[in-house]
């Protein structure tokens, strides 16, 4: 049986975790002792689109835990960091696969440790109901692709794994098309969201009037298609047509980061919108919507810390 | 001299109780705020904080009551004007109105009503603590001027001035006003509504270097707008914005569009930034920040 560690144990770890125990032995690695002893007593639920628990070994520490052959990386993205400087120093032949929103997070864990690396992004969701209990809602798919010292089999290999366990995945040959899609439609709805309060909504593809929030969405979208262009990435769908798709599906999704700033928690605006902007300046690309929503969401989270 | 407060918020309480001190002029307040209203008429009109003033206008929600004036002060919130004026014209058939709102394009709106406009830009401030009784926080300068469409006679605009400054609102009449309320305008739109859309007060919003730097942004769009249509500003909108910023001005100032959200109230953006980008688009001035600030509180707006 394949050996996994899920380092980072929120909703998208939890997830992961509870999946793939189905069919590897799965380990994590938790920030907290007390949910380390939870998982270990308890297992972990996995309920909404399947019923099951699975059992899982938990610690707050590496050495702890068997060495795994995959890691999957699943902290909040200003977590990244932290995270893999915890695993720096073991487990030198495992695979580490990434799953933050936005980009970058294979460059912050390339810094911590030799491992080689695959990046992902994913599009499920769920709800965390408790330490040992996760709600499965979104079934959509993660995109896996390689990275440092990974081929396009490795990725191939990854998301086979995934798939059997029950989740969705596809690896892809070159992840940046994918993940520069996300981000570009992330770093704008995300930031729309927080700000206006509004969840996805058919306001965001609004383009009748002058003063219609489709016309600021677009233009975010452009800026982010223009960076895009000018790293050399083809992307892999047009951001505005996702966000038609979106709005049309008649979902209301809300955005994470609408529910970060309506519970006055820190956001994920610097690995999103952050990295965006940080490529754009890179490449020389202005952007300036990018920067004001950046700011903007900044300044909302210091009127409430 | 008969005079009609049109909207008898705090801005328009603070006009009628100072002019009805005077014993030449006589007031009447029109509100549809009816325990305003009755306060008003059983104990008076008091202002309280920059100035103590107890003024006796006459207050109604019922507008045929309004006898024929020879002035009116509109000062409803912007998206009331057409409805407020549309129910007072009749009192004005003589007269000539003047507008001491937020924002631009009230002049417009009144002119389709009434014959005889004045420009004016007011800079006090205040708030309605309990009906009859408005906090004055904020003294501050009034300019009227003639709406260059349908202008009023210059003699009546210095009369009216006359009058407000004789009351204790120092008021300038000039040719042109539209400097001081392009300034107040810029002031304004790029302010409120970050403070709106971060929930920082004024001072919290000038202190961030990054937000400060975006409000400079949002000066200069404004006065890009008000050159291109010779404008000249009457002082530096920044300069205000960095004393309003002082801890003795306004630095714990909520913005009054901050306010309104916070309180789920349409707010004045299509007045303010909206004004702004539709005469920028107008007069071919790009004004990407400002498109972007009015889209994202009229987001808002639309969440509720």
């Amino acid at each position: 049986m394949t050996r996994v560690c899920v380092a980072g144990v929120g909703v998208i770890g939890s997830l992961f975790a509870g999946f793939l125990a189905r069919v590897a032995d799965v380990s994590a690695l938790t920030r907290r002792e007390e949910h380390a002893l939870a998982l270990n007593e308890g297992g972990l639920r996995v309920s909404g689109r399947a019923d099951f628990t699975s059992r899982i070994t938990a610690s707050t520490r590496p050495e702890d835990l068997s060495e795994p052959e995959l890691v999957i990386l699943a902290s909040k993205g200003g977590d990244v960091a932290q995270v893999a400087s915890q695993l720096a120093g073991h487990w030198p032949e495992a695979t580490v696969m990434t799953v933050q929103n936005g980009i970058g997070a294979d460059e912050i864990v390339a810094r911590h440790g030799e491992w080689r690396l695959l990046s992902s992004v994913t599009f499920m969701s769920g709800t965390r109901h408790s330490d040992t209990h996760v709600e499965y809602v979104l079934d959509t798919a993660t995109w896996v692709g390689p990275s440092r010292g990974t081929t396009p089999a490795d990725a191939r290999t990854v998301a086979a794994l995934v798939e059997s366990s029950g989740l969705k995945a596809q690896a892809f040959d070159d992840l940046r098309p994918a993940q520069w899609s996300k981000l570009i439609f992330n770093a704008t709805v995300n930031t729309v969201a927080a700000l206006t309060g509004l969840r996805h909504d058919p306001h965001f593809a609004a383009l009748d009037d002058s003063r219609d929030l489709g016309h600021l969405v677009r233009g975010l979208m452009d800026e982010g298609k223009a960076v895009a262009a000018a790293l050399g990435v083809q992307l892999d769908e047009d951001p505005w047509e996702m966000n038609l798709l979106a709005t049309q599906r008649g979902h209301r999704h809300a955005p994470s980061m609408l529910e970060d700033v309506q519970a006055k928690r820190k956001t994920e605006v610097d690995m999103i919108t952050g990295s965006l902007v940080r490529e754009a300046q890179r490449v020389n690309v202005p952007v300036p919507l990018h920067e004001t929503m950046y700011r903007l969401i900044k300044a909302k989270e210091d009127s409430y810390s | 001299m008969r005079v009609c407060i049109v909207g008898c918020g705090a801005v328009g309480s603070l006009f009628a109780a100072n002019l009805a001190t005077l014993d030449d002029v006589e007031v009447w307040a029109y509100d549809l705020a009816q325990a305003h209203v009755d306060a008003i008429n059983r104990d008076g009109l008091r202002l309280t904080g920059a100035g103590d003033v107890v003024g006796h206008p006459r207050a109604t929600t019922d507008a045929s009551e309004l006898p024929p004036c020879d002035f009116g002060i509109v000062a409803t919130k912007a998206m009331h004007t057409a409805g407020a004026i549309a129910a007072t014209a009749h009192a004005f058939a003589e007269g000539c109105v003047a507008t001491v709102q937020n924002g631009i394009g009230n002049e417009e709106v009144l002119a389709e009503h009434v014959e005889r406009v004045i420009r004016g830009t007011t800079f006090p401030a205040g708030k309605i603590t309990a009906p009859g009784v408005v906090q004055w926080d904020v003294k501050g300068d009034t300019t009227f001027g003639p709406f260059e469409p349908k202008p009023a006679p210059q003699a009546e605009i210095e009369r009216l001035a006359d009058a407000c400054t004789r009351g204790g609102m120092p008021t300038d009449a000039v040719a042109d006003a539209r400097g001081p309320q392009w300034r107040k305008v810029i002031f304004n739109a790029a302010t409120n509504p970050l403070g709106a859309l971060t929930g920082l007060t004024h001072g919290r919003v000038c202190e961030r270097a990054d937000l400060r730097a975006l409000v400079t942004r949002l000066v200069d769009e404004g006065k890009a707008v008000a050159a291109a249509q010779g404008i000249e500003l009457d002082a530096d909108p920044e300069e205000l914005i960095d004393y309003a910023a002082r801890p003795e001005v306004a630095y714990d100032h909520k913005a009054s569009m901050l306010q309104d959200v916070e309180a789920r109230r349409q707010t004045e953006v299509d007045y303010l930034n909206g004004g702004i980008a539709e005469f920028g688009r107008r007069l071919s001035v790009p004004t990407p920040a400002h498109d972007t600030i009015w889209a994202l509180v009229k987001g808002v707006e639309a969440s509720w």
